[in-house]
């Protein structure tokens, strides 16, 4: 197995919890975070379920000690605290002790508050500061300035596989020599526009999510922003640094399929599965436990679990689960928020249950686990796909 | 019903941008989707919108739409039968 | 010598580049604030099927991708990066509209399937059958010099590829003019010609795309070769000067070696100063460019700045219209980009002749 670049930090907020701590017990006590819409205010409030963080803006921005008036959109809240967290878990106190990246994954940037203003810019010069907004980089510069973060920025938006890309790029930055430490990650709060977009592709279940389900009806949107701290090994060795867990194997490959559906034999998947076992240096049979995408939808879950039998074979499949049922679809965050709970999976050599999960799909004699479980394991695999054919996987070891 | 079939050909014409396609190229019984005008998936959810919108009907799950976008024929004769507007 | 080689690049902007073949000779002088690119016949490119659902930057897209592996002579990249500040602009802002005016209701998907960011890589991968590495970058200024940092990387990587990288930025009806609002443009019109001495705030805006084939090994189509890339986020004057020469020392020259300077000026006033303090001082002696009172801002503008180094060591000239001082190099050999917008996302870019 290659190497691999060290973890030394995580942070994540979601629908099931504020921090790291409060996520894992949330994992471990089978508490899923999907409700009805408490905190957006949108028409469909009762036709849709979420995963939505249970806290308002003004409360993030206290949270955060933001001025009153600030330019920062749910979505760089979310991105700042769970960042902090993670430089905070990292031990890092002075961030340009050495120089420090950060890069990003977004779908749709501060669209929350660009939704809630945009008809009014023409009138009143009061939200203006917002403007800026509509640019999903932005997102990404008010936190690197809340941290003070002065190397290499960059923010990456490939839909819902954004933040596995974004922490792919800062593992292959450090092996280039190029970074000695970077903040990876992703974010992607509720807003209007997606929820409504997500509805017009017909593709948002009423219910709770059921990933893997023969009568799965479709997924759960969710809010989220999780971030991983890479170090390089000289710089591991050099302050005698924990190290959570390391990122072996990643790759992106391309479906060119359809600008949203799954190939039918999910050939993007199988394609980056595959070449992160490459990457990793690792056989299919090392693979002790698959993180899925399975966003409950019925073309993701098909399409995956079709790449995932050309990679391993059904009779060699690795304890597999989607942890979309506790989450709901976090979108961009979603790589990193998964990410988060492969290293914590491995931390506490646990596999994490597939909620929801009642009957076998039809196409394949295939099972996720349906209850949390401990198990001795080195290597996880986790998938996230996004639309435009993309599809990445990362691989995590102890 | 003669009426209600060219008023879908006009419609699917405009909303689905087919600059290049005629109304009478379209025929009452050609397949809309695959080997016939060539529509896709994509297609099938803006029509879902159209027969909301304009006709009144709600589709609860795009298969259904399979069925009911078959040919122009087959939508006029599902619309007559179902609108509420 | 193994190294980062663009073997093929294409440009679709406010002024004539994918008709004419001179480079700049004709010029089309601008007055409005906002200024759509000069198109070019999208139908010999693109089948009509195809093309019904693509927006503008989809388009400008497809049809920069295709000239510029026409060019570098290649069917099917390894990779595609992009590179765009707000993506695909025009649907996004139309089904954002949608949303609010109509109280969420008769939605349809084609507009929101379209508006994530990395649209036109992903269509430009569906059209080509493009299975590998598809990645777009959205960070400002620098969206698109991230996008060559990647390709660097990758072709360290994986020395046998060829990666198609990509800067798409479109105008939108609506939301592009909201930048008038917050004084990212100027108020009411002017002469772009004439913009850089300005002495106003704010800048003028189009759209446009650049794409380039980048390649490990040099070839006969090999146009130019990229020697650094290097973005900072924020810096204020100094430190964007100390950046420069700390980066012209990395590459074991000095400022001396340098022929010509491609600066990114705007016209803002207020934010102009980054160039004029290089332009007064580390590069008093050197040959400087200047291009944006030509292709307008927009967050992928800069990419043009490499498209104009291509030409340069192409034709060995620059066009008068490019030239802001009196200075004139015996020859083009090392053609040194900087760019910034507003103070941040500056990028810094080394190309040399191959």
């Amino acid at each position: 197995m290659n190497k691999g670049i060290a973890i030394t930090g995580m942070g994540i907020i979601s629908s099931i919890g504020n921090t790291v701590e409060e996520n894992l017990n949330a994992l471990q006590s089978e508490t899923p975070g999907i409700s009805r819409l408490e905190i957006l205010k949108s028409r469909l409030h009762d036709s849709i379920m979420v995963g939505e963080i249970k806290k308002t803006n003004a409360t993030l921005i206290e949270e955060l000690g933001l001025p009153k008036i600030n330019n920062f959109s749910r979505t760089a809240m979310v991105s700042a605290i769970a960042a902090k967290e993670a430089l905070q878990d990292a031990g890092i106190s002075d961030i340009n002790q050495h120089t420090t990246g950060f890069i990003s994954g977004t779908s749709v940037g501060g669209m929350d508050t660009t939704e809630k203003y945009y008809l009014e810019y023409q009138e009143t010069a009061e939200n203006h500061r917002y403007i800026e907004a509509l640019h999903a980089g932005f997102t990404t510069e008010c936190v690197t300035k809340y941290l003070g973060i002065k190397g290499y920025v960059s923010t990456i938006s490939t839909a819902c596989s954004s933040a596995a890309n974004a922490i792919m790029l800062g593992a292959r930055l450090i092996i280039a020599g190029k970074l000695d430490r970077v903040v990876v990650g992703g974010t992607d709060a509720l807003s209007k526009f997606t929820i409504n977009g997500f509805n017009t592709l017909m593709i948002l279940s009423d219910e709770v999510c059921r990933p893997f389900d023969d009568n799965r009806k479709g997924l759960n949107l969710g809010e989220a922003a999780a971030y991983l701290v890479l170090e390089s090994d000289a710089l591991v060795a050099k302050e005698d640094k924990k190290v959570l867990g390391r990122v072996v194997g990643w790759a992106n490959a391309n479906d060119a399929y359809h600008q949203t559906a799954s190939s039918s034999e999910g050939e993007g998947a199988y394609r980056a599965m595959n070449k992160a076992l490459k990457v990793a240096d690792l056989s299919p049979s090392q693979i002790e436990y698959i993180n899925a995408h399975g966003t409950a939808t019925s073309n993701n879950d098909l399409s995956e679990g079709t790449a995932m039998k050309r990679i391993f074979g059904t009779e060699n499949m690795p304890v597999f689960s989607s942890t979309k049922a506790f989450t709901g679809h976090t979108l961009a965050a979603a790589g990193a928020v998964e990410a988060v709970y492969s290293v914590l999976g491995l931390q506490e050599q646990t596999v994490f249950p597939n909620l929801n999960f009642k009957t076998k799909m039809s196409e394949f004699d295939m099972k996720p686990q349906t209850e949390i479980v401990s198990k001795e394991m080195q290597t996880v695999l986790s998938n996230s796909f996004g639309f435009g054919g993309n599809c990445s996987t990362l691989i995590f070891s102890r | 019903m003669a009426e209600l079939q060219l008023e879908l050909k006009e419609k699917i014409i405009e909303q689905l941008s087919l600059e290049d396609v005629e109304v009478s190229e379209i025929g009452d019984n050609d397949p809309l989707f695959g080997d016939g005008l060539g529509l896709d998936s994509i297609d099938a959810l803006e029509l879902i919108v159209m027969l909301e919108k304009d006709y009144g009907i709600k589709l609860k799950d795009p298969k259904e739409g399979k069925l009911i976008f078959e040919s122009i024929g087959v939508m006029a004769a599902y619309i007559e039968k179902n609108r509420t507007k | 010598m193994k190294g980062c080689y663009i073997n093929g690049i294409s440009n679709i902007s406010a002024q004539p580049t994918t008709v004419s073949t001179t480079f700049l000779e004709e010029i089309v002088g601008h007055k409005e604030v906002i200024i759509r690119a000069f198109d070019p016949d999208y139908k010999t490119f693109i089948k009509p099927a195809a093309m019904r659902r693509m927006s503008k930057s989809v388009k400008m897209g497809v049809v920069a991708s295709k000239m510029a592996l026409e060019a570098a002579d290649i069917v099917m990249p390894d990779a595609i990066i992009t590179g765009t500040g707000m993506g695909c602009r025009q649907d996004s802002e139309r089904f954002l509209e949608n949303v609010l005016h109509n109280d969420e209701q008769f939605l349809t998907p084609t507009l929101f399937i379209q508006s994530t960011h990395n649209t036109v890589g992903g269509q430009i991968a569906l059209g080509l059958g493009c299975k590998g590495y598809n990645v777009t970058y959205v960070q400002g200024a620098v969206s698109f010099e991230t996008s060559v940092i990647d390709a660097q990387l990758l072709l360290t990587e994986s020395p046998e590829q060829h990666i198609l990288v990509g800067a798409i930025d479109e105008i939108a009806k609506n939301s592009t003019k909201l930048d008038i609002l917050n004084g990212q443009l100027k108020q009411g019109e002017c002469d772009w010609l004439t913009i850089l001495s300005s002495g106003t705030s704010g800048t003028i805006c189009s759209e446009g795309a650049t794409f380039m084939v980048l390649g490990a090994e040099q070839s006969n189509k090999s146009l130019a070769q990229i020697k650094a890339v290097t973005t900072i986020n924020d810096a204020t004057l100094d430190e964007s000067k100390t950046a420069i020469e700390t980066f012209i020392a990395a590459q074991g020259i000095v400022p001396d070696d340098i022929d010509a300077v491609i600066f990114g000026n705007n016209g803002d006033q207020d934010f102009d100063d980054y160039f004029h303090n290089l332009q007064t001082s580390i590069f008093k002696n050197t040959e400087q460019l200047c291009y944006k009172h030509l292709i307008g801002e927009y967050h992928t503008a800069s990419a043009f700045a490499f498209w104009i180094g291509c030409e340069v060591f192409k034709h060995n000239t620059i066009p008068e219209v490019l030239k802001v001082n009196e200075v004139k190099a015996k020859q083009y050999n090392k053609i040194l980009l900087y760019n910034q917008y507003r103070s941040r996302n500056h990028s810094i870019v080394l190309l040399e002749r191959c």
